[in-house]
């Protein structure tokens, strides 16, 4: 190499090592120094790889991108790069990536060569075939086109803001979306901010919020979103548990893989899953599940301190290969997944002289503990796997035996280059199973007192206007007597807001609407029902009349009534419809898209609508409460009201709080149904949880009284039914309402079962 | 009027599998002439134990099923027309009344309640039946017993039975077996295997502890059965399942696709 300081004008007179290198410097007629640094090695390399025509092609394209007046970067971003392009789609894309690269600069978007170069290979890597990444053009092409333009009325046009962005977010775009995906995400942006620089350069940037949110919607594999509900009926169906799952990002967290695990929150796991080794996304969800609910079924916390790090991961393995053995002959079906998703190391993979080799005994051992035709030779392997046979033989074993095997595993087969740094990993990870916290008590830790202060909210101020307060007993349990006059009920007219607002709510679910017309026309009484048995009637009953004939000439006296008329509506259902308004209704659902409180708005108008076209009287009521001295009750529709905007005002502007002192609400909403006059009285619950108050610390309490409440409707002919929206509410669900209850699994869709279930139950 | 008793007796023991105490307290409530009302979901073995019942007291059964249009005549009798004049026609309960049989309503809640009311002289120490039309009133045979079935279950707020007429009635109250021994009577009841017959139990159950959480009632004993039966006749046990235990009781994908996972999981 020649030293000194280099003309930076001339770099075309830079000499180059080799000669042939040297011939092709001067083809590419290049005057830009940082390129001649790297020219002579990206030469080798795209030596190593392409055939003379292709290495012709890749000269030429490197002069003509020298050559665009954009500075070195095209050029040198593509002398880098190609090579690694052509190994992963072939070399035949270079057509279309010149004739994009002309687009470009033809267009106003010359900026953007350099960032579409500077991916490429990256995402040529992910795509893996030429289709791919022609399609990956297609989309990048689409944007600039649709997002190059004159702004806010301006003359010239300007280049995509976006399209920079795009290119530089393209690798990890094309690692987490399929291309159809990358193509919807892209999509999204250009038609919510085709016309907004600033928010369209965000999006492209991955940093709005719903940029994310889109790009989660499109990843590949199984999105936990999506079998959510599926997972939680797994869990209750095949293994009684409703603990709550709680996935967790893998999208924006590469370095430290997350990894399955359980706490007091509820069951953790990734937010999506790829197929894998011929598993459904779906069944890996089933195994982690499987597996966690296995440790909690069968495994006992061990205490860690006087272990060393490699004695508890022997015992983990050990331990998590007896609960699969248990879980696999709870169900058998199991076994193929995990032998699937379980790795097989190769067994002489590991050499002991150089590496430590702890973790592949251990993956190896796990794979025969749970595989019989595991087809390892190495004795001491099958001699433990046959003592591990022999533990759980016999029944279910336990973590405590189970960790002597596996520390005397660690003592006879352990090794001085266990101790090495460097670790053998290939095949050893089993990404079906849990990090194993659970597994583990540290003795120095203290337990975390969790203190209940529960903070009172001083909004004594406000004083409850309206009635004077009606005083209601309460229930008990623990005397198994009423304490009188216990509860201050405070009924008032709900404030009013924009009727509005319904309105735009019930345009919105006008399909759904429209499905729920259908449904209310069956069971809409037909408009006219035969009254029979009528002296005078408007026609001639002929069953009637003929038995009325047959007793005639029997000698025995005659029914006159023969005959019969119509009248129409047959349904006799008064209903009242109870909202629990506590605090926690504010919540926002999974999805974060809405509130509990909205959705509920929703719900509460397509029933009161549904209700309405039958014709049913119905009346809506709100409730909650701050301590027994103040529960409050809103009137927000009256029987004798109709559907109208005073009732949509009410209902627009119902807000949440306090808390859910249910049993003096069902009692007031009581009062009023059972003065009504009605074959059938409907008191419909809609809660989102368990009763509860701050003044009392006992939950069984007002369990009991509500059960209290509902005991003492049913005397008076009011039948109380609830929709739970607590997904826990089957731990107290059943004891307050009997079997008059359901719990709504999926709260998006309270909006279509509050009024479907309203129609089963009056079926 | 004479009315053969020996039609309406059970003469072959029926295969019944006792699940607590219910055949002694049915005896007591018999020799006692009390009426009963056995509750319970459906398919759990409610008319079968009735069947028992009648078998092992000796006493003639008169089964009627329930429904929405069924009249107080069609219970209790009336006039047909003949070509000299007209003849009285009893109806079930009369007949059971006139020779002693027990006499099962069975969903009773289907009727109609001004249908049910009919019972009503029966059920209590009058022990009679009047025919208004027949101008007659029935004193009800020693031996006769009134017996209804009724799914609590039900959902519907409609169909509930009235509490002037639960309050006549001795009651038991009837669930799905637990698990070992439903996977007997199974077993015997179709003459599937053991093993098998416990897995569709655990099938079975799956489906069950989804109930309140997008299903009604979970799969019945009856439906076991069935899928016992066709997997006795050579059919594969998953289709079996499938077409027996999971596709009748739900339209749901979602929990379709759980039961044909527990389907999956159990027949490996
Ligand atoms: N305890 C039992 N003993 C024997 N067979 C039973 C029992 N319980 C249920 N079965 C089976 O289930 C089927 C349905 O029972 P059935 O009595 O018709 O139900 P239900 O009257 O409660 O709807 C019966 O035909 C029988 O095969
Ligand atoms: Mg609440």
């Amino acid at each position: 190499m020649t030293t000194g300081i280099r003309p930076v004008t001339d770099a075309r007179k830079r000499p180059m090592m080799h000669p042939q290198v040297q011939t092709y410097w001067h083809e590419v007629d290049c005057g830009f120094p940082p390129v001649a640094d790297v020219f002579e090695e990206c030469v080798y390399e795209a030596l190593a790889v392409f055939s003379r025509e292709q290495m012709k092609a890749y000269l030429e394209a490197a002069r003509v991108l020298g050559k665009l007046g954009r500075g070195p970067e095209p050029m040198l971003a593509f002398l880098e790069e190609w090579p690694s392009v052509v190994t992963a789609v072939g070399a035949d894309v270079l057509t279309p990536v010149m004739d994009f690269v002309r687009a470009m600069q033809k267009s106003p978007n010359g900026k953007a060569i350099a960032p579409f170069l500077q991916t490429l290979a990256a995402v040529a890597r992910r795509l893996q075939s030429a289709e791919q990444l022609q399609f990956y053009i297609d989309i990048a092409r689409d944007l600039m086109v649709r997002t190059t333009g004159s702004i806010h009325g301006h003359h010239t046009t300007f280049p995509s803001p976006g399209l920079p962005e795009f290119f530089a977010q393209a690798p990890f775009l094309a690692k987490l979306l399929s291309m159809a995906g990358v193509k919807n995400w892209v999509e999204y942006g250009i038609r919510n901010y085709g016309n907004h620089p600033e928010r369209q350069v965000e999006y492209f940037q991955l940093k709005s919020a719903d940029s994310r949110a889109v790009l989660q919607r499109e990843r590949h594999g199984t999105l936990f979103a999506d079998v959510e509900r599926q997972l939680d009926l797994y869990l209750r169906a095949l293994w009684c548990d409703s603990d709550t799952l709680v996935p967790y990002s893998t999208a924006f967290d590469e370095i430290r893989k997350p990894i399955p695990y359980y706490d007091k929150l509820g069951l953790r796991v990734p937010d999506v899953f790829d197929d894998a080794q011929g598993v459904a996304g779906l069944d890996r969800y089933r195994a982690v599940l499987a597996h966690m609910i296995g440790h909690r079924r069968w495994s006992k916390p061990q205490i860690a301190d006087n272990w060393s790090p490699f004695q508890r991961m022997a015992v983990e393995f050990f331990e998590d290969c007896r609960i699969e053995n248990l879980l696999m002959r709870e169900y058998p079906g199991l076994r193929r997944i995990f032998l699937a998703l379980h790795p097989k190391p190769v067994e002489d993979a590991c050499d002991p002289e150089t590496t430590s080799c702890l973790r592949h005994r251990l993956a190896m051992l796990s794979r025969a503990l749970i595989d019989p035709d595991h087809g390892y030779a190495d004795t001491d392997l099958l001699t433990f796997a046959g003592r591990f046979h022999e533990l759980i033989a016999a029944g279910e074993s336990s973590t405590d035996e189970i960790a002597t095997l596996a520390l005397s595993y660690v003592a006879k087969t352990r090794r001085q280059s266990d101790q090495l740094a460097k670790v053998h990993f290939d095949d050893t990870v089993v990404d079906y199973r849990d990090d194993n916290r659970q597994l583990w008590r540290f003795i120095e830790e203290g337990d975390e007192e969790e203190a209940f202060d529960e903070e009172r909210r001083l909004e004594q101020n406000k004083e409850p206007q309206g009635l004077p307060p009606r005083h209601y007993h309460e229930w008990d349990y623990q005397s198994q007597t009423y304490r009188p006059d216990w509860v201050s009920l405070y009924e008032a007219l709900h404030p009013s807001g924009n009727p509005a607002v319904i309105d735009r709510l019930l345009a919105k679910h006008a399909a759904l609407a429209k499905r729920l017309k259908r449904l209310l026309d069956l069971l809409k009484p037909q408009d006219k029902v035969r009254i029979r048995y009528q002296e005078d009637g408007t026609e001639l009953d002929l069953d009637v009349a003929i038995r009325s004939l047959i007793d005639f000439k029997g000698g025995a006296t005659p029914d006159p009534r023969i005959n019969m008329s119509h009248r129409t509506d047959g349904r006799d259902i008064t209903v009242m419809l109870l909202l629990d308004l506590s605090e926690s209704l504010n919540e926002k659902i999974a999805d974060g898209s809405q509130t509990i409180l909205e959705l509920s708005q929703e719900a509460v108008s397509l029933l009161a609508w549904s209700i309405e076209a039958l014709g049913d009287p119905f009346a809506i009521a709100g409730f909650h409460s701050d301590t027994r001295h103040e529960v409050r009750y809103h009137h927000i529709k009256g029987f004798s009201e109709g559907w109208d905007d005073a009732v949509k005002g009410r209902l627009a502007a119902m807000e949440a709080g306090w808390s859910t002192r249910m049993g003096a609400a069902l009692r007031h909403a009581g009062h009023y149904l059972s003065a009504r006059k009605a074959d059938k009285k409907i008191l419909l619950l809609l809660t989102d949880g368990e009763p509860a108050d701050i003044d009392v610390a006992d939950p069984q309490h007002l369990r009991a009284d509500a059960k209290k409440a509902v005991e003492e409707l049913a005397t008076k002919g009011v039948t109380t039914f609830c929709l739970s929206l607590d997904p826990k509410a089957d731990e107290y669900v059943r004891d307050i309402f009997g079997n008059r209850y359901e719990v709504l699994d999926r709260i998006e869709r309270l909006p279509e079962k509050l009024p479907m279930l309203y129609m089963a139950l009056t079926k | 009027m004479t009315t053969d008793k020996e039609q309406y007796k059970v003469h072959k023991e029926p295969f019944y599998q006792a699940q607590g105490k219910e055949v002694v307290l049915y005896e007591a409530a018999y020799a006692a002439r009390l009426p009963v009302m056995v509750k319970g979901p459906t398919g759990c073995g409610k008319s079968r134990f009735v069947e028992y019942m009648a078998w092992k007291l000796g006493k003639p059964l008169i089964t009627v099923a329930c429904n929405e249009d069924m009249t107080a005549s069609d219970l209790v009798g009336r006039y047909l027309l003949e070509a000299n004049g007209t003849r009285w026609l009893d109806g079930p309960l009369t007949t059971a009344a006139r020779i002693g049989a027990i006499c099962y309503l069975d969903e009773i809640v289907e009727a109609r309640q001004d249908t049910t009311v009919v019972i009503h002289p029966l059920t209590d120490h009058r022990r009679t039946l009047p025919l208004d039309k027949k101008g007659e009133l029935i004193e009800a045979h020693p031996d006769f017993q009134l017996v209804i079935s009724y799914n609590p279950g039900y959902q519907s707020l409609m169909k509930d039975l009235k509490q002037s007429t639960k309050q006549r009635f001795t009651a038991f109250d009837f669930d799905y077996p637990e698990a070992t021994l439903e996977t007997q009577i199974i077993a015997r009841e179709t003459g599937l295997d053991e093993a098998t017959s416990a897995k569709l139990v655990k099938i079975g159950q799956t489906a069950r502890n989804l109930k309140g959480h997008g299903l009604d009632e979970g799969i019945s004993t009856r439906l076991i059965v069935y899928a016992a039966t066709l997997i006795k006749n050579g059919v594969d046990p998953k289709d079996a399942c499938r077409m027996a235990m999971a596709r009748p009781i739900t339209d749901d994908s979602d929990i379709r696709a759980t039961l044909d996972h527990a389907i999956d999981a159990t027949f490996a």
